[in-house]
């Protein structure tokens, strides 16, 4: 029930071995700014520490950033894992390089949405304000 | 200064000038610096192009580090290449050759950057994808087997495990017969900027820079034609910082490498003059350019006058360059060719001695064979068919170059001092000033781009509604398998006693003064792996666990 005042808590981590955080501090800045919860977990977080991050925090959101093309090995595997917490309601973005195939793939697993390199910060933000997660709606 | 007619000149040119509307916001740089309608001589106070400017090849170097610069010798054309197993990086490396690079330039992958070996469960999805695995010895063998290593110039960038790797390519080298002495390449064994952007680091930053040093005082006795450190500011810039940001940190960066070596007991004019720089040449052309001259200047100064080396070499800074991988964008790619062509102008008209071209494909995945070579043709043109090899330094002069060139010099000194206010470099890591420093340039330019004050073609203006896909390279995803399957044949074949040894050893120079390099090299032939080494360097240094700041 908490109301829509209640601020939507997101986590980001950064999964896999690429170091490349640009981006992924830049979305964290954003979406603080837009009133969001945020949780940065840095650098090179396995899925079963993502996971447990998510679980402690209670997200309803979280968003995987990858730009080293492992994202078809890694992304399901967090998948599976959220699924076997029962945390299947948190949505998943994935923001980094994926090519154009990749991202229809992503989707079918259950990725929310696919934001590549350029996506203006408001529609990240939008985006998130238009989805809440069911358990917290 | 200004005589009165001059003066009536100028008047004139302010009232026309001033009665006319801007066509946007007053015009920045890319880096978010202003930059006025019209310079003169008015803006260049007490210039003195004896002293300020100088002769190319000469104190303080801001015209060039040679004196006939690209009329005797163009810049080396090295692009950047790595994928998969060694024999494949080793084909690609041979095509390139083929097609008339000059020099090689190798692009490892993440699990070697890292120090982890193709079979750690850490690697999973990751061996051979960014760059190629390298994990024994062996590997190094294939990788530039066929290749003349006394004759081609070969680049390796890799930081953290950077000492491992020299080890393994000087006892490959050995067992080819080719003597040290004429290794000629690049390894970027540049720690520090690992921990500013690029975060390829596992050590804590004192031991990190231990090996940076024990890299440069082997080469300078026993591999006297290499470059020791790339100096590095291409990954600080890719990491959002501004150009000022780029030119002050790895300066910086550099300064605290020679600290580290006179401490030891180097002698400053035997390792300066291998010590070496990599900068981004992004969209900005004269901005960069200033950069660049700034840099040279900057650090001429510095090592005469601070560190009092004696030789003109060990003044001179000289670069490679690449283009700015982090302003390519995905929609409308055949764009980017272009973004690389005024990019790559940048670079060389602000005097770099090598260059890479990124390819079109870049934000999509590796490059194709296709995107490589029009990469490649992009320089060949800027080399043959421009014109802006014919003289030397055509832009030195320019009102506008001199007075950025001087503003960042001014902006680049006044970094050096905060630097030291936060009690020097590793103190600043610790704080993290430069992350933050960064971090806040990377997010003030994304806000200019949303808002629309800085414009992308084909991003936030002159979209198209339909886009043409581009071909692009797919790994083969029996790539892991193959070099898991190597590494274990390796394994299974190597004297186990022999392994045991060299680690054992390796543990123990790590725990003292002594110089790591030889110890590195039994190991090496020992064919202990590269995570097996870092593993045994963990034990002495510990591992860095970089703070999420942001």
């Amino acid at each position: 029930m908490p109301t829509s005042a209640a601020p939507i808590r997101v986590v980001l981590a950064k999964v896999g071995l690429d170091g490349h955080d640009r981006g992924i501090k830049v979305v964290a800045r954003a979406l603080r700014d837009a009133g969001m919860h945020v949780i940065y977990a840095g650098l090179w977080q396995t899925p079963e520490a993502v996971v447990r991050t998510v679980a402690d925090e209670d997200a309803d959101w979280l968003g995987l950033s990858l730009l080293s093309g492992a994202h078809l090995t890694l992304v399901p595997r967090v998948l599976h894992l959220l699924h076997e917490a029962g945390l299947d309601d948190v949505g998943v973005l994935v923001g980094g390089i994926v090519p154009e195939g990749d991202v229809a793939k992503l989707q079918e697993m259950g990725v929310a949405r696919v934001f590549g390199p350029g996506t203006p910060l408001p529609e990240i933000v939008d985006f998130l304000r238009g989805h809440r997660r069911a358990s917290h709606a | 200064m200004a005589t009165a007619t001059d003066r009536s000149a100028v008047e004139r040119w302010e009232r026309e000038n001033a009665a006319v509307p801007l066509r946007d916001q007053p015009p920045t740089t890319v880096s978010g610096v202003p930059v006025n309608a019209l310079y003169s001589p008015e803006s260049l106070n007490s210039f003195d192009p004896e002293t300020d400017l100088g002769y190319p090849g000469q104190y303080p170097f801001a015209r060039g580090i040679h004196a006939s610069m690209y009329r005797s010798r163009l810049w080396t054309m090295r692009q950047f290449a790595g994928f998969g197993t060694p024999r494949q990086t080793n084909e690609r490396f041979r095509f390139l050759l083929e097609k008339g690079q000059t020099g090689l330039s190798t692009a490892f992958d993440l699990p070697t950057l890292m120090g982890l070996d193709s079979d750690d469960p850490r690697s999973l999805g990751e061996v051979g994808r960014l760059g190629v695995a390298v994990d024994t010895l062996e590997d190094m063998h294939q990788l530039y087997e066929g290749i003349d290593l006394g004759q081609v110039s070969v680049s390796m960038t890799i930081n953290a495990p950077a000492i491992i790797i020299l080890a393994f390519y000087l006892a490959n080298a050995r067992n080819q017969e080719v003597d040290w002495s004429q290794l000629r390449g690049t390894i970027q064994n540049d720690i520090l900027k690992e921990f500013h952007a690029q975060n390829e680091f596992v050590f804590p930053p004192e031991p990190s820079v231990r090996l940076v040093a024990d890299v440069i005082e082997f080469c300078t006795e026993h591999v006297p034609l290499w470059n020791t450190v790339s100096i590095s500011g291409y990954h600080i810039r890719e990491a959002g910082s501004t150009a000022v940001q780029e030119l002050a940190f790895t300066l910086a960066d550099g300064f605290h490498y020679i600290d580290t070596c006179l401490a030891r007991g180097l002698d400053i004019d035997a390792f300066a003059p291998r010590l070496s720089f990599f900068f981004n040449a992004h969209n900005d052309i004269f901005e960069e350019i200033a950069k660049y001259r700034a840099a040279r200047i900057l650090w001429a100064e510095v090592l005469r006058d601070k560190y009092h080396a004696q030789h003109e070499a060990s003044w001179k800074l000289r670069f490679h360059a690449q283009t700015a991988g982090c302003s390519l964008q995905d929609r409308q790619p055949e764009v980017n060719l272009i973004r690389v062509a005024y990019q790559a102008l940048a670079a060389v008209l602000g005097g770099c001695q090598s260059l890479h071209t990124n390819s079109m494909d870049e934000t999509l995945a590796l490059p194709s064979e296709h995107a490589v070579t029009l990469a490649l043709r992009t320089q060949q043109v800027l080399a043959y068919e421009t014109g802006v090899t014919n003289t030397v330094d055509p832009v030195g002069g320019s009102y506008f170059i001199e007075a950025m060139t001087r503003q960042m010099q001014q902006q680049g000194r006044q970094y050096f001092d905060r630097i030291e206010q936060q009690g020097g470099m590793i103190d600043a890591i610790e704080r993290g000033f430069f992350r933050r420093e960064i971090a806040d340039a990377a997010f003030a330019y994304q806000r200019e781009v949303d808002a629309r004050r800085k414009l992308i073609v084909g991003i936030n203006a002159f979209q198209e509604s339909e886009e043409s896909p581009i071909e692009t390279l797919v790994i083969d995803e029996t790539v892991e398998k193959n070099q898991v399957a190597a590494l274990g044949r390796i394994k299974a074949q190597r004297d186990a006693l022999a392994v045991g040894q060299a680690l054992a050893k390796v543990r123990r120079v790590a725990g003292t003064s002594e110089n790591l390099m030889p110890a590195l090299l039994e190991a090496a032939q020992a064919r202990c792996t590269v995570g097996e080494l870092m593993n045994a360097l963990a034990d002495v240094f510990g591992r860095y666990d970089g703070a999420a700041k942001w």
